[in-house]
C-alpha cells in the first residue's frame, strides 16, 4: 500500500533523502499543531493585514472588460500587497511558524527573485538570519531583486549548478536544508515539493481565494465563471482556486509558461509536455527526457521557469476539475503591455500569463458573465526584460 | 542469503563507488574490473541522474560529467552485462527515484535480475516511500538498500529490521559525507542499527585516509567510500585506473584484522 501522506490522487508523498525525513515529520507535527492553533492563526492574521496589507481588492477592470467586450473582469491584486506578490501570504506563515519551532534562520530558493525578497522581508521583520539560493541567469535577470534581498539583510547565493535557474537553486537549498536542519526552516515558496509543504503552501495562499469569494459575493452577489491563475509550481494558483474546488460551476484554469511554443524544447509547460515523474520530493507532472532526466526548461518568466507543478494541480487535472493551458513569451508580453495601457496597472511577467488567458477567453464568453484573473505581482521588476525584448536597451 | 550478503563473509567489506559513464563507459568497465581485482567486495555503481540532491559536489559533478558523455539508463544497463562476463562479485545501483520509475520500474528491475544486478539504492526514496519499489524488488531478486542516518531517531529499528541485502548507514550531508570530517555520532547509531537488522551494515561518511577508515569501519560490517574515488577520477580521467586500483588496495588493507 502507497504511503498516504501528503497525497493528491497518485500525486505528493515524501520522496527525500533519510536524512530529511524527521525534519519533514517534525515540521507536519508543527504545522499541524499551530495551524489549529486560535493564537497562531491570530498572530499569522494580524501579521498579514498590519504588515502584509491584506485584504487585497478585488478590482474591476472597466476600461479592458470594455476593450474585449464579453465576460466582465476582475483583478484579483495580489500585486499590492506588501513586497509585491502573493509570496508574501506563504513566507509570513512559514516565517511564523519556524520562530514557534525555535528556527532561527530562513534559507529560501527563489526565481524571479519574488519569494526571495519576501523571504528576506520576514526575516528582517522577525530578526532571523537569511540565505536566499538564486540560479545565477536569474540574478542577471533579476539584478534588482538580488540588491533588495541583500538591502534586507540576506545572504544571496548565485547558484551555477544545472541550468542555474529556479530548479537548481531548489536543489540548493534542499542540499543546504539537509547539512543544517537543526537551526534551519527551508521557506519553501511554492506549492511543490515533499509533504506537507504543497498542503502546508496552499492553506497560507489559499486566503487569496476565501477574500475572493467573500468579495465577489458582495460585489456581484455569486461566484465567478472562472478563475484564471498563472502556475510555475503553481502557489498563486492553487491559493486562488482552494475555495472554489468544491463549486463545479466556477472554471479553474492555471496558465502555464509556453517559452517560445509546445512543440518546441524551449517551453515550461509541464502539465502540457511533461509526464508522470518523481522529483523534488513528490510525484506529479515532470518535463524529462525519455530516461527520466530532468529537461532544462525556458520561460521569459524566471518565476514560470520550472520544470514541475505542484502535486494538487497534477491532480486537479487527472481529476479534470482544473485546466492548464499553454500561453507563450509573445502572448504574456502582449498582455503586459495591454494591461499596462489599458488599466494602469504594471503585471508582473507571470501574472501576465494569466491575463494573457483572460484576453482570449473574455470575448468568447458573454457580458453577464464574470471572470476574476490573479494579479500575483506587480511588474516593476519586469520592466528592463520586457524592453530588451522589444529591442530597446534601458538603464536600470 | 542474498548474494550481496556473501560479500561480508571473509571480515569487514570494503564497497566502493563509482559514477557510471565518468569520464566514458569504457573506463567504467576498466574501473570496476580493477576494483574487483583489488580487494573491493561489493560495488556500488551509480547511474547518473540529471538533478543529484543529497551527494557531495564532486559526485554531483561526475553525474554531470557523465550526462554530457551521452550515458543513459540502457547503456549503463549494457554495460554491467558486458561486466557480467568476467566480474562476480556483487553489483549494487544507486540512482535517483526517477530514473528507475520514468524507465519502467518492472522493466528496470527485470533487467537488474537478468544481467545480474544484486541491489538498488534509491536516494530519494525513505522507507516511507518504498512500496513504490519493494514489491518488484521482491519479486525481481534485487535487494532494495535501506539507509538509517544519524537524524533518523526512532526510525532506526523499523527501517534496519526490515532491510534487505545490507543497511546503509550514513553520516554528514548526504549519503556520501562532503565534510570530510568524523562524525561521533556514528557509533551510537551504528550500535542500534546493528542490534535491530538482520543484515549487514555498511557504514559511509566521508573519510578519505586509511586511519580515518579504520576508526569508522569498526562500527560496521563493511565501509562505503565513494567521494574519494569519484575525485580521482576527475582528476585523472582516462587514466584513473592506476590510482583507484591502489587507493581499493590501500584501504582494503587498512580494513584487514579489524
Amino acid at each position: 500500500m502507497t504511503n498516504q501522506a501528503g497525497r493528491f490522487g497518485v500525486h505528493g508523498g515524501q520522496y527525500v533523502p533519510e536524512i530529511l525525513m524527521n525534519t519533514l515529520n517534525e515540521l507536519e507535527r508543527a504545522y499541524n499543531h499551530y495551524k489549529n492553533d486560535p493564537q497562531f492563526q491570530r498572530e499569522l492574521t494580524n501579521l498579514l493585514q498590519e504588515y502584509g496589507g491584506r485584504p487585497s481588492r478585488l478590482y474591476l477592470a472597466q476600461k479592458l472588460t470594455k476593450k474585449l467586450g464579453g465576460a466582465k473582469i476582475y483583478l484579483k491584486r495580489e500585486d499590492l500587497n506588501h513586497t509585491g506578490s502573493h509570496k508574501i501570504n506563504n513566507v509570513l506563515g512559514q516565517a511564523l511558524l519556524a520562530k514557534k519551532m525555535g528556527k532561527g534562520r530562513l534559507i529560501a530558493e527563489t526565481g524571479a527573485g519574488q519569494h526571495g525578497v519576501a523571504t528576506a522581508t520576514a526575516a528582517a521583520l522577525m530578526d532571523m538570519e537569511c540565505v536566499i539560493f538564486m540560479g545565477e541567469e536569474d540574478t542577471r535577470r533579476q539584478a534588482l531583486n538580488v540588491y533588495k534581498m541583500r538591502l534586507l539583510g540576506a545572504k544571496v547565493i548565485p547558484v551555477r549548478e544545472g541550468t542555474a535557474t529556479l530548479k537548481d537553486a531548489v536543489s540548493q537549498a534542499m542540499g543546504e536544508w539537509v547539512s543544517r536542519i537543526d537551526d534551519t526552516h527551508y521557506c519553501l515558496g511554492s506549492a511543490v515539493g515533499p509533504h506537507p509543504f504543497p498542503a502546508m503552501v496552499r492553506d497560507f495562499q489559499a486566503v487569496i481565494s476565501r477574500e475572493i469569494r467573500e468579495q465577489i459575493i458582495e460585489k456581484e452577489g455569486r461566484l465567478p465563471d472562472a478563475v484564471i491563475a498563472c502556475v510555475g509550481g503553481g502557489s498563486n494558483a492553487i491559493g486562488s482556486f482552494y475555495h472554489f474546488i468544491e463549486d463545479r460551476e466556477v472554471a479553474l484554469i492555471g496558465c502555464e509558461a509556453a517559452g517560445r511554443g509546445v512543440d518546441t524544447l524551449e517551453t515550461a509547460a509541464t502539465v502540457n509536455t511533461g509526464r508522470l515523474g518523481i522529483f523534488h520530493g513528490m510525484k506529479s507532472y515532470f518535463c524529462q527526457d525519455g530516461y527520466g532526466q530532468i529537461a532544462p526548461v525556458y520561460s521569459i518568466s524566471a518565476g514560470l521557469d520550472y520544470p514541475g507543478v505542484g502535486p494538487e494541480h497534477a491532480h486537479l487535472y487527472d481529476l479534470g476539475r482544473a485546466k492548464y493551458v499553454p500561453i507563450t513569451d509573445d502572448e504574456a508580453v502582449e498582455a503586459f503591455e495591454v494591461l499596462s495601457r489599458e488599466e494602469g496597472i504594471i503585471p508582473a511577467i507571470e501574472s501576465s500569463h494569466a491575463i494573457a488567458y483572460g484576453m482570449r477567453l473574455a470575448p468568447q464568453m458573454g457580458q453577464d458573465q464574470i471572470i476574476v484573473i490573479t494579479l500575483s505581482g506587480r511588474g516593476d521588476k519586469d520592466c528592463a526584460a520586457i524592453a530588451r525584448y522589444r529591442g530597446e536597451d534601458i538603464y536600470e | 542469503m542474498s548474494k550481496i550478503q556473501g560479500a561480508f563473509q571473509n571480515g569487514k567489506a570494503l564497497m566502493p563507488f563509482l559514477t557510471c559513464g565518468d569520464p566514458d563507459l569504457g573506463t567504467t568497465a576498466q574501473l570496476v574490473r580493477a576494483m574487483a581485482e583489488h580487494g573491493a567486495d561489493l560495488i556500488e555503481l551509480g547511474i547518473p541522474f540529471s538533478d543529484p540532491t543529497a551527494v557531495s559536489p564532486p559526485i554531483q559533478e561526475a553525474n554531470l560529467r557523465a550526462l554530457a558523455g551521452g550515458v543513459t539508463t540502457d547503456s549503463v544497463l549494457h554495460l554491467v552485462r558486458t561486466l557480467r562476463q568476467d566480474v562476480d562479485i556483487p553489483l549494487v545501483f544507486t540512482t535517483y527515484a526517477n530514473v528507475v520509475f520514468s524507465y519502467g520500474t518492472e522493466r528496470f528491475l527485470s533487467a537488474c535480475a537478468e544481467i545480474g544486478v544484486d541491489g538498488l539504492s534509491l536516494t530519494d526514496v525513505p522507507y516511507e516511500e518504498r512500496e513504490d519499489f519493494l514489491p518488484l524488488c521482491r519479486q525481481y531478486g534485487v535487494d532494495l538498500i535501506a539507509t538509517v542516518a544519524p537524524t533518523s531517531g526512532s526510525r532506526v529499528a523499523a527501517i534496519a529490521k526490515e532491510g534487505s541485502g545490507f543497511l546503509y548507514i550514513i553520516s554528514g550531508p548526504g549519503r556520501d559525507g562532503a565534510d570530510g570530517g568524523i562524525r561521533n555520532d556514528i557509533a551510537a547509531l551504528a550500535a542500534q542499527a546493528k542490534a535491530n537488522a538482520a543484515i549487514p551494515c555498511v557504514v559511509s561518511c566521508g573519510v578519505s585516509t586509511p586511519e580515518q577508515v579504520a576508526a569508522v569501519a569498526r562500527h560496521g560490517d563493511g565501509m562505503a567510500v565513494g567521494s574519494v574515488i569519484v575525485k580521482l577520477v576527475a582528476e585523472y580521467g582516462r587514466e584513473a585506473v592506476r590510482p583507484v586500483a591502489d587507493y581499493v588496495r590501500k584501504m582494503k588493507q587498512s580494513l584487514e584484522g579489524l
